[in-house]
């Protein structure tokens, strides 16, 4: 009789590189924050500028979201997603342009209700919007890559026109509601109100989508679809049901996304959503296509890194992103989480 | 001889023989044919776009890759013109070297785009030329002190091509440096064309159709995907680039709006599929229907916005500065029910 083979539970022994390499997307984020103050030199315009970039990167969060989660699912890449944008920009801005007694007067209940008011009109309109779409302009094209960019930039400029029709081709310039102006002062440094509210929103959008997306059933599903959608199928979830529900609440984010951009600029135009789209693309690509986390982390990247370079050298600012984007697809091709594929 | 010429892929079809004639003879003739300037102007877009077009297809038809930086190495090649033309001086020489400078950038960057973006998937393409080519733009209109930023450059051709060469009178029609430069034009265009269809009908354009087809079967045959796709990138922007310095020489101005815009991209993607992807042909009659609509059609638009004033909403939608919303309504019904364009439909007519 043998002795039984030498068996011991072993440790794998994982080297910090492996841990660090895990973790470095996360970690990218207070890296650039750091290299930032360094290169700023002076700690409250260091401040303003973080601030502004975490509200720019939320905002892009907001929009990428739909977009990146879409892809996962079902493979559709919608160029059109900028139309949404610049819709739901237009929808809330008519909105708060009608409420002006609301957003004039100096309370900050009628002002937040004013702006609640004007998103919930934005995201009912684009989710609508997002909903025609899918039916009419990407379900004959599902499966087919090709044609999806084709037919989704043609529903972009079908709808960017549209808004040209409806709204006139100007710019529409617009206030911030009245307790939204200024700035407060923090150890120096000015950060406006609006910004800070920005980043509070994009905060609690980003927390509730990862509770829905682990803990509840429905993001269940959804991860398991974007995992292996054919299985998903299998076992007996309509996944086109569900694929429709995450395209129009897609949808309805870029509207919100819209609206809070249009009040960030304090002007808006048709064409901003398909200026929006480059950033977004950006950022789904560097994040990888098809993961929500991903996208989180490349839309505060761009968004700070952005506004440092702006700072420090204004001409540079669109081309940082590329630059970054390149950065990131030589260290990892398929995008910092790439989602896996069981295919 | 003339099936050699045009590589052996011949139209298939006698109506699309006789309307490739009718263009061939339109277009060679123009200066004759037609009457006035604008008449010339629009065939010299035309003899360019074809080449532009044609350019793109090899990439979207043939290849199955959509890019939208088809414009940055268009405004490329036009910009390379310019800027030699303006720090060279007006000669001949300025013109070649600004021509082949600006088509070796724009091959580089095409270089370096595909093996980025190709090389993980083929859709990364699409999104990274756009983010790509609208940085370019931006940069083109900060860079004023070097660009001419917004206002674009203005600057001088050889002389031999203006119209202030008067070269005397052939068959009743004066005969100038402009008709000169139109010519110049109009040859390098077809010799441009006839090396893009000899290219797309060689043992090359074989494997990109095959890839177009099915990506992973050529790679398991053994063709180097990426490779393939890349080179095929590289030879749209050169013609690309080469169709931007024609451009150039004829307007004798380059600016952000008429060479980079994404509205011009646009236009390109629409030429392709109403004339059919997938066919160097269908490049030629999208963009002889495109321009000519384009050009005389906006002016009908704006006569029915006149006529409907009275009603509600329809003057606004028929507004001219609306022509690209039912150029996108038509983009996209097209990509639906016509995706093999008017080749394929004059084509398809004849085999069955």
């Amino acid at each position: 009789m043998t002795a039984a083979p030498d068996h011991r539970p072993t440790f794998a022994d994982v080297s910090l590189g492996e841990r660090l390499g895990k973790a470095m997307p996360f970690l990218l984020i207070p890296i650039l924050v750091v290299l930032g103050f360094f290169a700023i030199g002076a700690p409250s315009s260091w401040l303003t500028l973080t601030v502004s970039g975490l509200a720019m990167g939320m905002m892009i969060f907001i929009m990428a979201s739909g977009l990146t989660l879409v892809f996962g699912l079902m493979d559709v890449i919608n160029f059109g997603h900028g139309a949404f944008v610049s819709v739901g920009a237009f929808i809330g801005i008519s909105v708060l342009i009608a409420l002006g007694d609301w957003t004039g007067a100096t309370s900050l209940l009628l002002n937040m209700s004013a702006v609640f008011l004007a998103v919930a009109a934005a995201m009912t309109v684009t989710g609508a919007l997002g909903w025609v779409f899918e039916r009419v302009i990407v379900k004959p094209v599902y499966g087919a890559h090709l044609k999806q960019i084709l037919v989704t930039v043609g529903g972009l400029i079908v709808i960017e026109q549209l808004i040209h029709v409806i709204w006139g081709p100007d710019e529409i310039f617009i206030n911030r509601p009245e307790m939204l102006k200024g700035a407060i002062t923090f150890a120096g440094a000015a950060m406006e109100k609006y910004r800070l509210l920005a980043v509070g929103i994009g905060a609690v959008l980003f927390i509730a989508m990862r509770m829905i997306l682990r803990r509840t059933k429905i993001g269940l599903i959804v991860r398991a679809g974007v995992e292996n959608g054919p299985m998903v199928e299998a076992l007996g979830y309509r996944l086109r049901v569900v694929f429709i529900g995450v395209f129009v609440a897609g949808s309805a984010l870029a509207g919100l996304g819209g609206v809070m951009w249009g009040l960030y600029q304090e002007v808006i135009t048709a064409g901003m959503g398909e200026r929006m789209m480059v950033l977004v693309f950006i950022v789904a690509i560097i994040g990888g296509l098809g993961s929500v986390e991903g996208a989180f982390i490349g839309a505060l990247l761009v968004g700070l890194l952005q506004n440092y370079v702006a700072f420090l050298e204004p001409k540079l600012a669109l081309v940082s992103n590329i630059a970054l984007m390149t950065a990131i697809l030589m260290w990892r091709p398929q995008g910092m989480l790439p989602v896996v594929k069981a295919k | 001889m003339i099936v050699r010429l045009i590589s052996g892929d011949t139209p298939r079809s006698p109506v699309l023989t006789a309307l490739l004639l009718l263009i061939l003879i339109c277009l060679a003739g123009a200066p004759f044919i037609f009457e006035g300037v604008r008449a010339l102007d629009t065939a010299a877009r035309i003899c360019i776009f074809i080449v532009l077009v044609a350019g793109y297809d090899l990439l979207l038809g043939y290849t199955g890759i959509v890019s939208f930086a088809h414009t940055m190495f268009f405004g490329m090649g036009a910009y390379g013109v310019a800027l030699a033309s303006t720090h060279m001086g007006r000669g001949f020489d300025a013109l070649l070297v600004g021509s082949v400078l600006g088509a070796l950038a724009a091959i580089v960057l095409a270089l370096l785009i595909g093996l980025f973006s190709l090389r993980v998937r083929a859709i990364f393409f699409a999104m990274i030329t756009l983010a790509v080519a609208s940085a370019v733009a931006v940069l083109v209109s900060q860079f004023s002190d070097i660009t001419g930023g917004e206002d674009g450059l203005t600057y001088k051709i050889p002389r031999v091509l203006t119209s202030a060469n008067r070269m005397g009178e052939v068959m009743g029609v004066k005969f100038t440096g402009k008709t000169l430069n139109y010519y110049l034009i109009f040859f390098s265009s077809l010799v441009l064309f006839l090396l893009l269809l000899r290219i797309v009908n060689s043992p090359f354009g074989r494997v990109l159709q095959a890839i177009r087809e099915n990506d992973f079967r050529a790679e398991a045959i053994g063709y180097r995907v990426v490779w393939y796709r890349t080179a095929a990138t590289c030879m749209s922007a050169a013609t690309a680039a080469l169709a931007g310095s024609l451009f150039a020489i004829w307007l004798r101005y380059v600016g952000p709006d008429t060479t980079l815009s994404f509205e011009i991209m646009l236009d390109i993607l629409l030429m392709v599929v109403i004339g059919g992807m997938g066919t160097m042909y269908g490049a030629v009659l999208g963009t002889v229907l495109f321009v000519l609509a384009q050009t005389y059609l906006q002016n009908l638009m704006g006569a029915a916005s006149h006529a409907t004033e009275g009603l509600p909403l329809i003057p606004d939608l028929l507004d001219p500065d609306r022509w690209l919303m039912w150029l996108g309504i038509l983009f996209v019904l097209s990509v639906y029910f016509f995706p093999t364009g008017i080749v394929g439909r004059l084509r398809g007519q004849q085999s069955t």
